[in-house]
């Protein structure tokens, strides 16, 4: 499949700011089952991007602000072949061994429910994977996804269980905690889901419907495999990778010390329908 | 408990040869003008306004630390021992560092076990196959000594954060020096006033680039850290600047200090601030206290942070027990200065040994300090340790336990004259680019109570100048 993506940040500033210095994490990496055809970041300001790549292996642009200006708005686009591999990754970029992420962080910290969470999907053979789709068919069950922004909250492991409905990063910050309290490394993912059905798309997964979180979790014998519990399903050709690391603070698309942050995203199916791309042009 | 080594008095009633000289005029001083002497000290530590604040401490935000006026002294042939056992230990401990972040040698011949580095909190991923400049870590240590006997010196804690305490090492030098002068007439003591010189001449050499002077800044948190008379104690001694986090900002990856004349590039900044803090773009975002940008500047090169980010993965408490084989891995030498016996609670065996042990042990939490959250088994009652068995068997993890160690006692100034009280010792180690440099000494802290073993001033503990004899 080839999914077309649009992702605009906008950044607010105190007027009259300077010198703010500004982390972006919005640059795909190829793997098997996706492969980058073409990818840009323009910026509404003169700035010298440099290239680094974080602890996780993402892909990162760092620039200062010179202002004075009031914003910043980054655009990120481009074009991504994609197949299915039933959620097994393959070829992605690894920094640590697995077991740096049973490591557990403010976000997906095993609060007395999380963990009675966990221990409630626990499976009594030794079965890394068939435990790890036992949780997600648990964690489906138990919390109801939330349309709205990927980060619209409740946002922390505990929050989303708590509430019973979250935004898809609770839904992933739930999984990992609990997973990674089951002992089986677990983490999140930032990324892109373009509509399997392109009507549908239009309406849903434009606007902040098209940015997605969810999580990775490591089986030994199959590797990293992608689990969206929200949809209850593993990875498919509809995913588009971005950024990995331990939560969602690890994989925010724009760092600085700014004010507010607005985004618009759209992953469209760019084989689909004329009126579809046309949509999208007109962003 | 045993019966503790006096670094004054043999058992059979003699005086130790370092401090003949100084009990004959201990004898000889009338108690008034000790008594006068003291309240002096005090008065010139209250004007020169050295306080230290207690966290959790209602009324009493900031207080002087207690300052004995009987020095400490040790011989020149125990600091030589004791030295070289600190170069080692900090050799190592840089080596430690620099090889968790990189190729993990230290994991994969399982000298130390992995998710004691990947679920350590002080572990950084973010520092994950960064080079720091001159693969330096640890610049500025404090190793906390205790002495059980005439020989034997163990290492009680590494501090390879940001250990405090040495602007009371050299203002203690100061006072003494000050009230007593015909004491050093009588003694010869290597001098600790060059430590300003040393540390400025060590960050100097950790600069990542050379070509220029280098730009040393020191950042503080601000003016209600705790520590924070040293920061500007430290500032004024090097003649560098005292800034926090908002006079400084990150351009194209260097980082620049405001002044008057205009932004002036920084090549390195001794932080006095939590790793957590320091750059919001990275860790913490709500933190107000560091500057935005300030790890691109650091991983690229641009700027050395001394101590750098991530050296807590290497002195809590559970590593520390594993240090004398870190030392033999690395260095492929004995330990010459060695551990404390410790038991891990995170193992199911020596778990099972505390329990049963409970009231002759010490207990501490991995990453506690300050003496916060500690049991002191044969100081505590039955209560006390009923509680503390609760904790521990809820979080076996968070852990350790020690011997209840005999710490050494030294003569000290109390209520009732002169009497031996527990104390130890942190020595601090520079480690530069050029060369390791060591003051002769370091801060003697001492348990004012009778019997107490524990000397953290936030737990009421004093401090003493320390002589290290030259001859």
């Amino acid at each position: 499949m080839r999914i077309r993506i649009r992702h605009e940040i906008t950044q607010r500033f105190d007027p009259g700011s300077r010198n703010m210095a500004v982390t972006v994490r919005l640059t795909p990496r190829s793997h098997e089952g996706q492969f980058i055809l073409r990818w840009t970041l323009d910026l509404n300001s003169d700035c010298r991007l440099a290239a680094q790549e974080d602890a996780f292996g993402n892909l990162c642009h760092t620039f200062s602000v010179d202002g004075p200006t009031d914003h910043l708005s980054v655009v990120a686009e481009g074009e991504v072949e994609t197949q299915d591999t039933t959620g097994v990754m393959h070829g992605t970029v690894e920094r640590f061994p697995p077991s740096l992420f049973l490591r557990q962080t403010d976000l997906t910290e095993a609060t007395p429910a999380v963990v009675a969470f966990a221990e409630g999907a626990r499976l009594t053979e030794d079965d890394p994977l068939g435990q790890l789709h036992a949780l997600m068919v648990a964690l489906h069950e138990t919390v109801e996804e939330q349309e709205g922004p990927a980060l619209g909250g409740p946002l922390s492991a505990h929050a989303a269980l708590e509430a019973g409905k979250a935004c898809s990063g609770g839904i992933a910050h739930l999984f990992t905690a609990a997973a990674r309290h089951l002992g089986l490394p677990a983490r999140h993912i930032s990324g892109y889901l373009a509509p399997e059905d392109p009507e549908e798309g239009e309406a849903k997964r434009e606007g902040v419907g098209a940015a997605r979180h969810w999580a990775e979790a490591y089986a030994p014998k199959y590797g990293w495999i992608s689990f969206d519990a929200g949809r209850n399903l593993c990875g498919t050709e509809h995913y588009v990778r971005l950024a990995v690391a331990l939560d969602a603070m690890g994989v925010a698309p724009l760092r600085s010390a700014g004010l507010e942050v607005e985004e618009q995203v759209s992953a469209l199916d760019s084989r689909g329908p004329q009126k579809l791309a046309q949509a999208q042009s007109q962003n | 408990m045993p019966h503790a080594f006096d670094e004054m008095s043999s058992t059979d009633g003699s005086v130790r040869p370092a401090y003949e000289t100084l009990q004959r005029w201990l004898a000889s001083v009338p108690q008034d003008v000790l008594d006068h002497r003291r309240k002096e000290a005090e008065f010139i530590f209250r004007r020169i306004g050295i306080t230290f604040a207690v966290y959790g401490e209602q009324n009493a935000q900031e207080r002087l630390i207690p300052f004995d006026i009987v020095p400490r002294i040790i011989t020149k042939d125990e600091w030589g021992t004791l030295s070289k056992g600190l170069e080692q230990r900090v050799k190592a401990l840089n080596m430690y560092i620099a090889d968790v972040y990189a190729k993990r040698e230290v994991l994969k011949a399982g000298v130390v076990p992995e998710n004691l580095v990947y679920q350590n909190p002080a572990f950084r991923p973010e520092m994950n196959g960064q080079r720091v400049p001159h693969d330096l870590y640890v610049h500025i240590a404090g190793i906390d000594i205790v002495r059980t006997d005439p020989d034997t010196f163990y290492v009680l804690e590494d501090n390879a954060r940001t250990p405090s305490g040495v602007s009371y090492m050299l203002e203690n030098r100061e006072i003494m020096l000050r009230l007593f002068p015909e004491l050093f007439s009588m003694h010869k003591v290597a001098p600790v006033d060059k430590y300003g010189d040393d540390l400025l001449a060590t960050l100097r050499s950790l600069a990542p680039h050379g070509g220029h002077e280098p730009n040393v800044a020191i950042l503080t948190p601000g003016i209600y850290n705790s520590a924070y008379y040293e920061h500007s104690f430290l500032a004024d001694k090097l003649g560098v600047d005292l800034v926090e986090g908002r006079d400084l900002f990150v351009k194209d990856a260097v980082v620049y200090m405001r002044t008057t004349e205009g932004p002036k590039r920084v090549d390195v900044i001794y932080r006095r601030l939590d790793d957590d803090f320091l750059d919001p773009l990275v860790f913490r975002r709500d933190s107000q206290l560091g500057v935005p940008g300030l790890m691109s500047a650091y991983h690229a090169g641009n700027v050395t942070l001394t101590n750098a980010v991530g050296t807590g993965v290497a002195d809590d408490k559970a590593v520390y027990s594993y240090m004398p084989d870190i030392i033999r891995f690395y260095l492929g030498e004995e330990p010459l200065l060695p551990n404390v016996p410790t038991w891990r609670c995170r193992e199911p065996d020596h778990l099972k040994y505390v329990l049963e042990h409970l009231p002759e042990l010490v207990v501490k939490e991995v990453h506690g300090s300050g003496g916060y959250g500690m049991l002191v088994g044969p100081a505590s009652d039955k209560a006390q340790i009923e509680k503390f068995r609760a904790k521990l068997v809820a979080d076996p993890a968070n852990f350790i336990a020690q011997p209840t160690l005999a710490l050494s006692t030294c003569p000290t100034m109390v209520e009732k004259g002169v009497a031996p009280r527990h104390v130890d010792l942190r020595p601090f180690i520079l480690s530069g680019s050029d060369k390791v440099r060591i003051v002769p000494g370091g801060l003697t802290r001492v348990a004012m109570k009778e019997g107490s073993l524990v000397v953290n001033s936030s737990q009421g503990g004093g401090t003493k100048d320390t002589w290290v004899l030259d001859a």
